[in-house]
Protein backbone atom coordinates (compact mmCIF):
# COMPACT_ATOMS: atom_id res chain seq x y z
CA UNK A 1 0.00 0.00 0.00
CA UNK A 2 2.96 2.66 0.43
CA UNK A 3 4.40 4.50 -2.14
CA UNK A 4 7.66 5.78 -1.45
CA UNK A 5 7.83 9.76 -0.38
CA UNK A 6 9.35 11.12 -3.74
CA UNK A 7 6.40 9.59 -5.77
CA UNK A 8 2.79 10.49 -6.15
CA UNK A 9 0.53 7.20 -6.92
CA UNK A 10 -0.68 7.28 -10.86
CA UNK A 11 -3.32 5.40 -12.45
CA UNK A 12 -6.31 5.42 -15.23
CA UNK A 13 -9.12 6.88 -15.20
CA UNK A 14 -11.33 5.38 -18.41
CA UNK A 15 -14.06 7.37 -19.26
CA UNK A 16 -16.07 4.86 -21.59
CA UNK A 17 -18.59 7.81 -22.24
CA UNK A 18 -15.96 8.95 -24.79
CA UNK A 19 -14.28 5.56 -26.27
CA UNK A 20 -15.18 5.41 -30.19
CA UNK A 21 -13.99 1.52 -29.82
CA UNK A 22 -10.93 2.11 -31.86
CA UNK A 23 -8.43 0.01 -30.45
CA UNK A 24 -5.98 2.30 -30.90
CA UNK A 25 -4.90 1.40 -27.04
CA UNK A 26 -4.97 -2.70 -27.50
CA UNK A 27 -2.46 -1.90 -30.84
CA UNK A 28 -0.26 -0.05 -28.78
CA UNK A 29 -0.41 -1.38 -25.79
CA UNK A 30 1.01 -4.79 -28.09
CA UNK A 31 3.59 -2.73 -29.95
CA UNK A 32 5.35 -0.91 -26.75
CA UNK A 33 4.99 -3.64 -24.56
CA UNK A 34 5.97 -6.44 -27.24
CA UNK A 35 2.53 -8.42 -26.29
CA UNK A 36 3.08 -11.38 -28.76
CA UNK A 37 0.43 -12.25 -31.19
CA UNK A 38 -2.01 -15.27 -29.93
CA UNK A 39 -4.15 -15.95 -32.88
CA UNK A 40 -7.56 -14.58 -34.05
CA UNK A 41 -10.83 -16.23 -33.57
CA UNK A 42 -14.17 -14.90 -34.69
CA UNK A 43 -16.51 -14.64 -31.80
CA UNK A 44 -19.39 -13.14 -33.41
CA UNK A 45 -19.64 -10.80 -30.42
CA UNK A 46 -20.00 -7.14 -32.03
CA UNK A 47 -16.50 -6.32 -33.06
CA UNK A 48 -15.24 -7.92 -30.10
CA UNK A 49 -12.47 -10.75 -30.97
CA UNK A 50 -10.05 -9.89 -28.46
CA UNK A 51 -12.28 -11.45 -26.07
CA UNK A 52 -11.17 -10.78 -22.76
CA UNK A 53 -7.71 -9.97 -21.14
CA UNK A 54 -5.00 -12.26 -19.94
CA UNK A 55 -1.21 -13.19 -20.44
CA UNK A 56 -1.18 -11.61 -24.11
CA UNK A 57 -4.09 -9.00 -23.98
CA UNK A 58 -3.91 -6.08 -21.33
CA UNK A 59 -5.82 -3.86 -22.72
CA UNK A 60 -9.04 -4.61 -23.91
CA UNK A 61 -11.99 -3.13 -25.60
CA UNK A 62 -15.60 -4.82 -24.73
CA UNK A 63 -18.66 -3.59 -27.41
CA UNK A 64 -21.77 -4.42 -25.91
CA UNK A 65 -25.09 -3.54 -28.13
CA UNK A 66 -28.21 -3.00 -26.20
CA UNK A 67 -30.94 -1.89 -27.32
CA UNK A 68 -31.50 0.81 -24.81
CA UNK A 69 -31.45 4.77 -25.02
CA UNK A 70 -28.29 6.64 -24.27
CA UNK A 71 -30.10 9.71 -22.49
CA UNK A 72 -33.04 9.28 -19.89
CA UNK A 73 -35.65 12.29 -20.07
CA UNK A 74 -36.39 12.03 -16.21
CA UNK A 75 -37.32 8.79 -14.69
CA UNK A 76 -38.97 8.13 -18.51
CA UNK A 77 -36.86 6.21 -20.93
CA UNK A 78 -38.20 5.85 -24.42
CA UNK A 79 -37.01 4.23 -27.28
CA UNK A 80 -37.60 5.99 -30.43
CA UNK A 81 -36.31 5.02 -33.87
CA UNK A 82 -33.14 3.21 -33.98
CA UNK A 83 -32.38 2.89 -30.20
CA UNK A 84 -29.32 1.01 -30.30
CA UNK A 85 -26.81 1.98 -27.91
CA UNK A 86 -23.31 0.92 -28.33
CA UNK A 87 -21.02 0.54 -25.56
CA UNK A 88 -17.41 0.58 -26.04
CA UNK A 89 -14.92 0.13 -22.92
CA UNK A 90 -11.31 -0.46 -22.79
CA UNK A 91 -11.01 -2.84 -19.30
CA UNK A 92 -6.97 -2.88 -18.29
CA UNK A 93 -5.88 -4.05 -15.20
CA UNK A 94 -7.03 -2.09 -11.92
CA UNK A 95 -3.71 -2.12 -9.85
CA UNK A 96 -5.84 -2.35 -6.63
CA UNK A 97 -4.78 -0.41 -3.51
CA UNK A 98 -4.96 -4.32 -1.87
CA UNK A 99 -4.00 -6.41 -4.70
CA UNK A 100 -4.60 -10.36 -4.25
CA UNK A 101 -2.34 -11.52 -7.03
CA UNK A 102 0.81 -9.37 -5.03
CA UNK A 103 -0.47 -11.07 -1.75
CA UNK A 104 -1.14 -14.78 -2.88
CA UNK A 105 2.41 -14.64 -5.08
CA UNK A 106 5.06 -16.72 -2.93
CA UNK A 107 8.37 -15.57 -4.70
CA UNK A 108 7.60 -11.74 -4.31
CA UNK A 109 7.82 -11.62 -8.29
CA UNK A 110 4.63 -9.72 -7.98
CA UNK A 111 5.47 -6.03 -6.20
CA UNK A 112 4.40 -2.97 -5.97
CA UNK A 113 6.01 0.09 -7.68
CA UNK A 114 7.51 3.91 -6.64
CA UNK A 115 4.15 4.80 -8.56
CA UNK A 116 2.02 2.80 -6.56
CA UNK A 117 1.22 0.08 -9.41
CA UNK A 118 1.51 -3.63 -9.24
CA UNK A 119 3.98 -5.32 -11.57
CA UNK A 120 5.41 -9.11 -12.50
CA UNK A 121 9.11 -9.39 -12.49
CA UNK A 122 9.57 -11.77 -14.76
CA UNK A 123 13.28 -12.74 -14.39
CA UNK A 124 11.61 -14.21 -10.41
CA UNK A 125 8.12 -15.51 -11.62
CA UNK A 126 8.33 -19.70 -11.48
CA UNK A 127 4.91 -19.81 -12.93
CA UNK A 128 2.99 -21.14 -9.37
CA UNK A 129 -0.29 -19.94 -10.33
CA UNK A 130 -1.26 -19.13 -7.61
CA UNK A 131 -2.48 -15.13 -8.59
CA UNK A 132 -4.13 -16.24 -11.40
CA UNK A 133 -7.50 -17.29 -9.58
CA UNK A 134 -6.71 -14.67 -7.04
CA UNK A 135 -7.48 -12.08 -8.95
CA UNK A 136 -11.08 -11.19 -8.26
CA UNK A 137 -11.62 -9.51 -12.03
CA UNK A 138 -9.87 -12.27 -14.17
CA UNK A 139 -6.67 -10.34 -15.25
CA UNK A 140 -3.41 -12.07 -14.89
CA UNK A 141 -3.18 -15.12 -16.37
CA UNK A 142 -0.40 -17.79 -17.23
CA UNK A 143 1.35 -17.75 -20.97
CA UNK A 144 1.48 -20.65 -22.62
CA UNK A 145 2.85 -19.44 -26.44
CA UNK A 146 6.22 -20.73 -26.47
CA UNK A 147 9.39 -19.03 -25.42
CA UNK A 148 12.10 -18.19 -27.45
CA UNK A 149 14.43 -17.41 -25.06
CA UNK A 150 13.77 -21.27 -23.11
CA UNK A 151 16.72 -23.23 -23.77
CA UNK A 152 18.03 -26.67 -22.70
CA UNK A 153 15.78 -29.15 -21.55
CA UNK A 154 13.20 -26.63 -21.62
CA UNK A 155 13.48 -25.28 -25.25
CA UNK A 156 10.40 -25.15 -27.01
CA UNK A 157 7.86 -25.39 -23.88
CA UNK A 158 5.30 -22.73 -23.49
CA UNK A 159 6.54 -19.55 -21.42
CA UNK A 160 5.21 -20.69 -18.14
CA UNK A 161 5.45 -17.01 -16.53
CA UNK A 162 2.43 -15.02 -15.59
CA UNK A 163 1.93 -11.22 -17.44
CA UNK A 164 -0.13 -8.44 -16.80
CA UNK A 165 -0.44 -4.91 -17.63
CA UNK A 166 2.47 -3.33 -15.73
CA UNK A 167 0.96 0.39 -16.19
CA UNK A 168 4.33 1.00 -18.65
CA UNK A 169 6.68 0.73 -16.04
CA UNK A 170 9.70 1.81 -18.02
CA UNK A 171 7.65 4.47 -19.71
CA UNK A 172 6.71 5.92 -16.37
CA UNK A 173 10.52 5.86 -15.17
CA UNK A 174 11.28 7.87 -18.47
CA UNK A 175 8.81 10.68 -17.28
CA UNK A 176 6.25 9.26 -19.93
CA UNK A 177 2.55 8.36 -19.88
CA UNK A 178 1.64 5.27 -20.52
CA UNK A 179 1.09 4.18 -24.20
CA UNK A 180 -2.45 2.97 -23.90
CA UNK A 181 -3.36 6.63 -22.91
CA UNK A 182 -1.01 8.16 -25.32
CA UNK A 183 -2.66 6.44 -28.21
CA UNK A 184 -6.06 7.14 -27.21
CA UNK A 185 -7.45 9.91 -29.77
CA UNK A 186 -10.88 10.88 -27.26
CA UNK A 187 -9.09 10.78 -23.82
CA UNK A 188 -11.22 8.14 -23.08
CA UNK A 189 -7.72 6.47 -20.85
CA UNK A 190 -6.58 9.58 -19.31
CA UNK A 191 -3.33 8.65 -17.35
CA UNK A 192 -2.25 10.74 -14.27
CA UNK A 193 -2.07 11.10 -10.27
CA UNK A 194 -4.61 9.53 -8.57
CA UNK A 195 -6.08 11.98 -6.30
CA UNK A 196 -6.48 13.84 -9.27
CA UNK A 197 -7.82 11.70 -11.80
CA UNK A 198 -10.65 11.05 -8.57
CA UNK A 199 -11.56 14.82 -8.64
CA UNK A 200 -11.81 15.06 -12.27
CA UNK A 201 -13.93 12.09 -12.55
CA UNK A 202 -16.38 12.79 -9.91
CA UNK A 203 -16.89 16.47 -12.25
CA UNK A 204 -17.10 14.19 -14.91
CA UNK A 205 -20.22 11.93 -13.68
CA UNK A 206 -21.85 14.81 -12.34
CA UNK A 207 -22.03 16.64 -15.88
CA UNK A 208 -23.18 13.46 -17.71
CA UNK A 209 -26.00 12.78 -14.52
CA UNK A 210 -27.55 16.57 -15.12
CA UNK A 211 -27.34 15.78 -19.00
CA UNK A 212 -29.53 13.05 -18.51
CA UNK A 213 -26.99 10.31 -19.60
CA UNK A 214 -28.63 6.70 -18.67
CA UNK A 215 -26.80 4.88 -16.21
CA UNK A 216 -23.75 6.77 -15.55
CA UNK A 217 -21.48 5.86 -12.92
CA UNK A 218 -17.87 5.82 -11.29
CA UNK A 219 -16.63 2.06 -10.56
CA UNK A 220 -13.64 1.27 -8.46
CA UNK A 221 -13.19 5.31 -7.38
CA UNK A 222 -13.73 4.48 -3.74
CA UNK A 223 -10.79 4.02 -1.53
CA UNK A 224 -13.34 1.70 1.15
CA UNK A 225 -14.35 -0.34 -1.70
CA UNK A 226 -13.54 -4.20 -1.46
CA UNK A 227 -9.77 -3.66 -2.57
CA UNK A 228 -9.41 0.16 -1.10
CA UNK A 229 -10.31 1.06 -4.34
CA UNK A 230 -7.93 0.81 -7.62
CA UNK A 231 -5.34 2.18 -9.62
CA UNK A 232 -7.03 2.21 -12.59
CA UNK A 233 -10.59 2.89 -12.09
CA UNK A 234 -13.54 3.87 -14.67
CA UNK A 235 -17.02 5.50 -15.91
CA UNK A 236 -19.26 3.30 -17.25
CA UNK A 237 -23.09 3.81 -18.70
CA UNK A 238 -24.51 0.21 -17.15
CA UNK A 239 -23.76 -2.53 -14.14
CA UNK A 240 -20.27 -3.48 -14.26
CA UNK A 241 -21.32 -6.78 -14.95
CA UNK A 242 -22.34 -6.05 -18.11
CA UNK A 243 -18.99 -5.43 -19.22
CA UNK A 244 -17.62 -8.22 -17.62
CA UNK A 245 -16.64 -6.96 -14.61
CA UNK A 246 -17.60 -8.03 -10.82
CA UNK A 247 -19.85 -6.12 -9.23
CA UNK A 248 -18.32 -5.87 -6.19
CA UNK A 249 -14.95 -6.97 -5.82
CA UNK A 250 -13.69 -8.58 -2.79
CA UNK A 251 -9.26 -8.94 -1.83
CA UNK A 252 -9.41 -12.18 -0.78
CA UNK A 253 -6.83 -12.12 2.11
CA UNK A 254 -9.10 -9.97 3.65
CA UNK A 255 -10.29 -12.66 5.02
CA UNK A 256 -7.24 -14.95 6.21
CA UNK A 257 -6.52 -13.91 9.10
CA UNK A 258 -9.80 -15.76 9.89
CA UNK A 259 -8.54 -18.52 7.62
CA UNK A 260 -5.41 -19.24 9.04
CA UNK A 261 -7.35 -19.84 12.70
CA UNK A 262 -9.85 -22.06 10.76
CA UNK A 263 -6.46 -23.78 9.93
CA UNK A 264 -5.24 -24.10 13.14
CA UNK A 265 -8.40 -25.30 14.54
CA UNK A 266 -8.45 -28.12 11.88
CA UNK A 267 -4.92 -28.82 12.67
CA UNK A 268 -5.57 -28.88 15.91
CA UNK A 269 -8.03 -31.31 15.68
CA UNK A 270 -5.95 -33.64 13.85
CA UNK A 271 -3.65 -33.92 16.61
CA UNK A 272 -6.51 -34.81 19.14
CA UNK A 273 -8.48 -37.21 16.50
CA UNK A 274 -4.92 -39.13 16.09
CA UNK A 275 -4.39 -39.23 19.52
CA UNK A 276 -7.94 -40.66 20.44
CA UNK A 277 -7.33 -43.25 18.14
CA UNK A 278 -3.92 -44.19 19.79
CA UNK A 279 -4.99 -43.97 23.30
CA UNK A 280 -7.70 -46.59 22.46
CA UNK A 281 -5.41 -49.18 22.56
CA UNK A 282 -5.27 -52.47 20.52
CA UNK A 283 -8.75 -53.43 20.02
CA UNK B 1 -25.52 -11.14 -30.95
CA UNK B 2 -27.60 -9.91 -28.63
CA UNK B 3 -26.70 -9.40 -24.58
CA UNK B 4 -28.20 -11.55 -21.76
CA UNK B 5 -27.82 -8.18 -19.35
CA UNK B 6 -26.12 -9.93 -16.47
CA UNK B 7 -22.23 -11.22 -18.35
CA UNK B 8 -20.30 -10.30 -20.97
CA UNK B 9 -21.78 -12.71 -23.38
CA UNK B 10 -21.86 -14.96 -20.83
CA UNK B 11 -17.64 -14.94 -20.35
CA UNK B 12 -16.33 -15.55 -17.50
CA UNK B 13 -14.92 -13.04 -15.24
CA UNK B 14 -12.67 -15.05 -13.28
CA UNK B 15 -9.74 -16.84 -15.31
CA UNK B 16 -9.75 -21.01 -14.34
CA UNK B 17 -6.84 -21.73 -12.60
CA UNK B 18 -4.20 -23.17 -14.23
CA UNK B 19 -3.21 -25.66 -11.90
CA UNK B 20 -2.63 -29.27 -13.43
CA UNK B 21 -4.29 -32.86 -11.89
CA UNK B 22 -0.41 -32.96 -9.62
CA UNK B 23 -2.10 -30.56 -7.39
CA UNK B 24 -5.03 -32.15 -5.90
CA UNK B 25 -2.46 -35.44 -6.04
CA UNK B 26 -0.47 -33.45 -3.80
CA UNK B 27 -2.94 -32.38 -1.60
CA UNK B 28 -3.34 -36.14 -1.33
CA UNK B 29 0.54 -36.90 -0.78
CA UNK B 30 0.86 -33.73 1.71
CA UNK B 31 -1.69 -34.69 3.70
CA UNK B 32 -1.10 -38.36 3.95
CA UNK B 33 2.75 -37.28 4.74
CA UNK B 34 1.63 -34.59 7.37
CA UNK B 35 -1.22 -36.95 9.01
CA UNK B 36 1.42 -39.77 8.85
CA UNK B 37 4.10 -37.98 10.66
CA UNK B 38 1.29 -37.31 13.91
CA UNK B 39 0.23 -40.74 13.43
CA UNK B 40 3.90 -42.17 13.86
CA UNK B 41 4.79 -39.82 16.94
CA UNK B 42 1.52 -40.35 18.61
CA UNK B 43 1.80 -44.12 18.37
CA UNK B 44 5.57 -44.02 19.73
CA UNK B 45 4.20 -42.56 22.48
CA UNK B 46 1.62 -45.17 23.16
CA UNK B 47 4.07 -47.88 22.55
CA UNK B 48 2.67 -49.25 19.39
CA UNK B 49 6.58 -49.15 18.21
CA UNK B 50 5.48 -50.84 14.63
CA UNK B 51 2.54 -49.10 13.99
CA UNK B 52 5.29 -45.75 14.59
CA UNK B 53 7.80 -47.17 12.69
CA UNK B 54 5.27 -47.95 9.57
CA UNK B 55 3.88 -44.71 9.10
CA UNK B 56 7.06 -42.82 9.99
CA UNK B 57 8.27 -44.42 6.55
CA UNK B 58 4.78 -44.13 4.75
CA UNK B 59 5.38 -40.23 5.63
CA UNK B 60 8.75 -40.42 4.02
CA UNK B 61 7.79 -41.75 0.85
CA UNK B 62 4.89 -39.26 0.65
CA UNK B 63 7.20 -36.63 1.45
CA UNK B 64 9.81 -37.43 -1.49
CA UNK B 65 6.40 -37.36 -3.98
CA UNK B 66 5.63 -33.92 -2.81
CA UNK B 67 7.95 -31.83 -3.81
CA UNK B 68 8.10 -33.71 -7.22
CA UNK B 69 4.62 -33.09 -8.02
CA UNK B 70 4.80 -29.62 -7.46
CA UNK B 71 7.90 -28.79 -9.02
CA UNK B 72 6.50 -30.90 -12.14
CA UNK B 73 3.12 -28.03 -12.03
CA UNK B 74 5.51 -24.64 -12.23
CA UNK B 75 5.54 -23.29 -15.07
CA UNK B 76 8.89 -22.60 -14.82
CA UNK B 77 10.25 -25.61 -12.88
CA UNK B 78 13.89 -24.91 -13.18
CA UNK B 79 12.88 -21.56 -10.87
CA UNK B 80 11.82 -23.80 -7.96
CA UNK B 81 14.05 -22.84 -5.21
CA UNK B 82 12.16 -19.17 -5.67
CA UNK B 83 9.71 -20.63 -3.38
CA UNK B 84 12.22 -19.98 -0.76
CA UNK B 85 13.22 -16.72 -1.56
CA UNK B 86 11.06 -14.86 0.66
CA UNK B 87 8.70 -15.78 3.62
CA UNK B 88 5.12 -14.53 3.03
CA UNK B 89 2.31 -15.00 5.67
CA UNK B 90 -0.32 -13.26 3.18
CA UNK B 91 0.23 -16.64 1.06
CA UNK B 92 -0.53 -19.69 2.08
CA UNK B 93 1.59 -21.52 -0.55
CA UNK B 94 4.77 -19.63 0.66
CA UNK B 95 3.78 -20.90 4.25
CA UNK B 96 3.26 -24.25 2.28
CA UNK B 97 6.78 -24.65 1.06
CA UNK B 98 8.37 -23.42 4.36
CA UNK B 99 6.21 -25.95 6.23
CA UNK B 100 6.92 -28.73 3.49
CA UNK B 101 10.26 -28.24 3.60
CA UNK B 102 11.06 -28.54 7.47
CA UNK B 103 8.78 -31.25 7.61
CA UNK B 104 10.70 -33.18 4.80
CA UNK B 105 13.78 -32.21 6.66
CA UNK B 106 12.59 -33.69 9.71
CA UNK B 107 11.01 -36.90 8.39
CA UNK B 108 14.12 -37.60 6.06
CA UNK B 109 15.85 -37.47 9.30
CA UNK B 110 14.16 -39.50 11.69
CA UNK B 111 13.08 -42.40 9.02
CA UNK B 112 17.13 -42.08 8.43
CA UNK B 113 17.99 -42.76 11.86
CA UNK B 114 14.82 -45.59 12.36
CA UNK B 115 17.28 -47.50 9.16
CA UNK B 116 19.87 -47.39 10.42
CA UNK B 117 18.85 -48.05 14.00
CA UNK B 118 21.65 -44.71 14.99
CA UNK B 119 21.14 -41.55 17.23
CA UNK B 120 18.40 -41.82 19.32
CA UNK B 121 18.03 -38.47 20.52
CA UNK B 122 18.35 -36.98 17.11
CA UNK B 123 15.55 -39.47 16.32
CA UNK B 124 13.35 -38.14 18.72
CA UNK B 125 13.82 -34.56 18.38
CA UNK B 126 13.56 -35.04 14.07
CA UNK B 127 9.69 -37.26 14.73
CA UNK B 128 8.66 -34.12 17.09
CA UNK B 129 9.61 -31.76 14.88
CA UNK B 130 8.43 -33.86 11.46
CA UNK B 131 4.63 -34.12 13.55
CA UNK B 132 4.78 -30.60 14.00
CA UNK B 133 5.17 -29.59 10.73
CA UNK B 134 2.58 -32.65 10.00
CA UNK B 135 -0.34 -30.96 11.32
CA UNK B 136 0.18 -27.96 9.29
CA UNK B 137 1.07 -29.69 6.42
CA UNK B 138 -1.77 -31.67 6.19
CA UNK B 139 -4.34 -28.84 6.12
CA UNK B 140 -2.61 -25.27 5.04
CA UNK B 141 -3.73 -26.96 1.04
CA UNK B 142 -7.19 -25.79 2.25
CA UNK B 143 -6.40 -22.54 3.07
CA UNK B 144 -4.43 -22.68 -0.05
CA UNK B 145 -7.19 -22.96 -2.56
CA UNK B 146 -9.83 -20.92 0.08
CA UNK B 147 -7.74 -17.76 -0.22
CA UNK B 148 -8.48 -17.40 -3.58
CA UNK B 149 -11.51 -15.46 -5.72
CA UNK B 150 -12.78 -18.70 -6.22
CA UNK B 151 -16.53 -18.57 -4.92
CA UNK B 152 -16.70 -22.29 -4.71
CA UNK B 153 -13.19 -22.53 -2.58
CA UNK B 154 -12.91 -18.85 -0.67
CA UNK B 155 -16.74 -19.42 0.50
CA UNK B 156 -16.02 -22.89 1.58
CA UNK B 157 -13.15 -21.23 3.84
CA UNK B 158 -14.92 -22.59 6.83
CA UNK B 159 -15.09 -25.93 6.00
CA UNK B 160 -12.29 -27.03 3.69
CA UNK B 161 -9.78 -27.05 6.32
CA UNK B 162 -11.80 -29.78 8.56
CA UNK B 163 -12.72 -31.94 5.00
CA UNK B 164 -8.89 -32.00 4.45
CA UNK B 165 -7.70 -32.45 7.84
CA UNK B 166 -10.04 -35.42 8.79
CA UNK B 167 -9.35 -37.02 4.96
CA UNK B 168 -5.34 -36.91 5.71
CA UNK B 169 -5.97 -38.61 8.75
CA UNK B 170 -7.89 -41.32 7.28
CA UNK B 171 -5.09 -41.30 4.20
CA UNK B 172 -2.68 -42.21 7.06
CA UNK B 173 -4.73 -44.28 9.37
CA UNK B 174 -5.45 -46.35 5.92
CA UNK B 175 -2.28 -46.45 4.73
CA UNK B 176 -0.64 -48.19 8.13
CA UNK B 177 -3.43 -50.30 7.93
CA UNK B 178 -2.57 -51.80 4.22
CA UNK B 179 0.86 -52.56 5.65
CA UNK B 180 0.63 -53.86 8.83
CA UNK B 181 -0.53 -57.00 10.56
CA UNK B 182 -4.17 -56.69 11.95
CA UNK B 183 -3.09 -57.23 15.48
CA UNK B 184 -1.35 -53.73 15.54
CA UNK B 185 -3.09 -51.93 13.30
CA UNK B 186 -5.76 -51.19 15.55
CA UNK B 187 -5.78 -47.24 16.04
CA UNK B 188 -5.09 -46.76 12.40
CA UNK B 189 -7.82 -48.56 11.57
CA UNK B 190 -9.95 -46.39 13.88
CA UNK B 191 -8.46 -43.57 12.57
CA UNK B 192 -9.28 -44.43 9.11
CA UNK B 193 -12.88 -44.91 9.74
CA UNK B 194 -13.65 -42.11 11.87
CA UNK B 195 -11.65 -39.89 9.36
CA UNK B 196 -13.45 -41.08 6.59
CA UNK B 197 -16.73 -40.37 7.74
CA UNK B 198 -16.06 -37.29 9.28
CA UNK B 199 -14.40 -35.71 5.83
CA UNK B 200 -17.69 -36.73 3.81
CA UNK B 201 -19.96 -35.52 6.69
CA UNK B 202 -18.27 -31.67 6.20
CA UNK B 203 -18.04 -31.79 2.90
CA UNK B 204 -21.62 -32.97 2.70
CA UNK B 205 -22.42 -30.00 5.41
CA UNK B 206 -20.43 -27.52 3.48
CA UNK B 207 -22.22 -28.53 -0.14
CA UNK B 208 -25.95 -27.74 1.76
CA UNK B 209 -24.39 -24.63 3.10
CA UNK B 210 -22.84 -22.93 -0.20
CA UNK B 211 -26.86 -23.16 -1.40
CA UNK B 212 -25.91 -21.77 -5.08
CA UNK B 213 -21.94 -22.08 -5.54
CA UNK B 214 -22.15 -24.91 -3.94
CA UNK B 215 -24.18 -26.18 -6.96
CA UNK B 216 -21.09 -27.26 -8.92
CA UNK B 217 -20.45 -30.46 -6.45
CA UNK B 218 -23.99 -31.06 -8.39
CA UNK B 219 -22.48 -31.14 -11.44
CA UNK B 220 -19.72 -32.55 -13.80
CA UNK B 221 -16.62 -33.56 -13.13
CA UNK B 222 -16.86 -32.17 -9.45
CA UNK B 223 -20.11 -34.12 -8.82
CA UNK B 224 -18.67 -37.53 -9.86
CA UNK B 225 -15.75 -37.51 -7.76
CA UNK B 226 -17.95 -35.97 -5.17
CA UNK B 227 -19.94 -39.37 -5.15
CA UNK B 228 -16.14 -41.85 -5.80
CA UNK B 229 -15.62 -40.16 -2.63
CA UNK B 230 -18.42 -40.40 -0.65
CA UNK B 231 -18.94 -44.21 -1.50
CA UNK B 232 -15.26 -45.05 -1.34
CA UNK B 233 -15.18 -43.79 1.79
CA UNK B 234 -18.37 -44.41 3.19
CA UNK B 235 -17.83 -48.53 2.14
CA UNK B 236 -14.52 -48.31 3.39
CA UNK B 237 -15.30 -47.44 6.68
CA UNK B 238 -18.01 -50.23 7.03
CA UNK B 239 -15.15 -52.61 5.79
CA UNK B 240 -12.77 -51.50 8.37
CA UNK B 241 -15.05 -51.39 10.81
CA UNK B 242 -14.54 -55.92 10.86
CA UNK B 243 -10.70 -55.43 9.66
CA UNK B 244 -9.81 -56.93 12.78
CA UNK B 245 -11.21 -60.05 12.17
CA UNK B 246 -10.30 -60.02 8.48
CA UNK B 247 -7.52 -59.15 7.04
CA UNK B 248 -9.27 -58.76 3.91
CA UNK B 249 -12.04 -56.65 4.93
CA UNK B 250 -9.05 -54.29 6.65
CA UNK B 251 -7.05 -54.23 3.06
CA UNK B 252 -9.85 -53.63 1.12
CA UNK B 253 -11.50 -51.04 3.60
CA UNK B 254 -8.12 -49.70 3.89
CA UNK B 255 -7.43 -49.42 -0.25
CA UNK B 256 -11.19 -47.48 0.09
CA UNK B 257 -10.23 -44.76 2.41
CA UNK B 258 -7.21 -44.15 0.43
CA UNK B 259 -9.04 -44.02 -3.14
CA UNK B 260 -11.68 -42.03 -1.16
CA UNK B 261 -9.42 -39.65 0.20
CA UNK B 262 -7.75 -38.74 -3.12
CA UNK B 263 -11.50 -38.85 -4.97
CA UNK B 264 -12.44 -35.85 -2.28
CA UNK B 265 -8.96 -33.89 -3.20
CA UNK B 266 -10.08 -34.02 -6.89
CA UNK B 267 -13.43 -33.09 -6.29
CA UNK B 268 -12.99 -30.12 -4.45
CA UNK B 269 -10.27 -29.40 -7.33
CA UNK B 270 -12.35 -29.74 -10.45
CA UNK B 271 -15.41 -27.87 -8.05
CA UNK B 272 -13.13 -24.84 -8.40
CA UNK B 273 -12.42 -24.60 -12.31
CA UNK B 274 -16.51 -25.07 -12.93
CA UNK B 275 -17.06 -21.89 -10.34
CA UNK B 276 -14.87 -19.83 -11.89
CA UNK B 277 -16.21 -20.90 -15.24
CA UNK B 278 -19.74 -19.30 -14.84
CA UNK B 279 -20.33 -15.82 -14.34
CA UNK B 280 -23.38 -16.37 -12.53
CA UNK B 281 -21.16 -17.63 -9.25
CA UNK B 282 -19.32 -14.15 -9.31
CA UNK B 283 -22.05 -11.84 -10.38
CA UNK B 284 -24.53 -13.12 -7.82
CA UNK B 285 -23.44 -13.75 -4.73
CA UNK B 286 -21.65 -9.99 -4.85
CA UNK B 287 -24.96 -8.71 -6.15
CA UNK B 288 -26.73 -10.04 -3.27
CA UNK B 289 -24.20 -8.22 -0.89
CA UNK B 290 -24.70 -4.98 -2.32
CA UNK B 291 -28.57 -5.22 -2.04
CA UNK B 292 -28.51 -6.41 1.76
CA UNK B 293 -25.96 -3.72 2.44
CA UNK B 294 -27.97 -0.75 0.48
CA UNK B 295 -31.18 -2.36 2.55
CA UNK B 296 -29.23 -2.18 5.73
Amino acid sequence: MSTTETQQRVGFFTDTSVCIGCKACEVACKEWNLVPEDGLLWTGESYDNTSELGANTWRHVAFIEQEAPLRIDGDHAELAGDALRWLMSSDVCKHCTHAACLDVCPTGALFRTEFGTVVVQEDVCNGCGYCVPACPFGVIDRRELPAPDRSGPFAGQPDGRVWKCTLCYDRLKGGHEPACAKACPTQSIQFGPLDELRERAAARVEKLRDEGWNGARLYGERPDDGVGGFGAFFLLLDEPEVYGLPPDPVVTTRDLPGMWRTAALAAGALVAGVVAACVGGAR
Amino acid sequence: MSHDGSSYYGRPILKEPVWKPEVPCYFFTGGLAGASSVLSLAARLTGNERLAKTSLYVGLAAEVASPALLISDLGRPERFLNMLRVLKPTSPMSVGSWVLVASGGATTTAAACELLGVAPRLKAAAELASAVAGAPLAVYTATLVSNTAVPVWHEGRRELPFVFAAASAASAGAAATLLLSPRDAAPARRLAAAGALVAEAVAAGMRRRLGLVGEVYDRGPAARFDRLAKTASLSGAVLLARGREQRVAAVAGAALVLGGGLARRFSVFRAGFQSARDPRYTVEPQRARLEAASAG
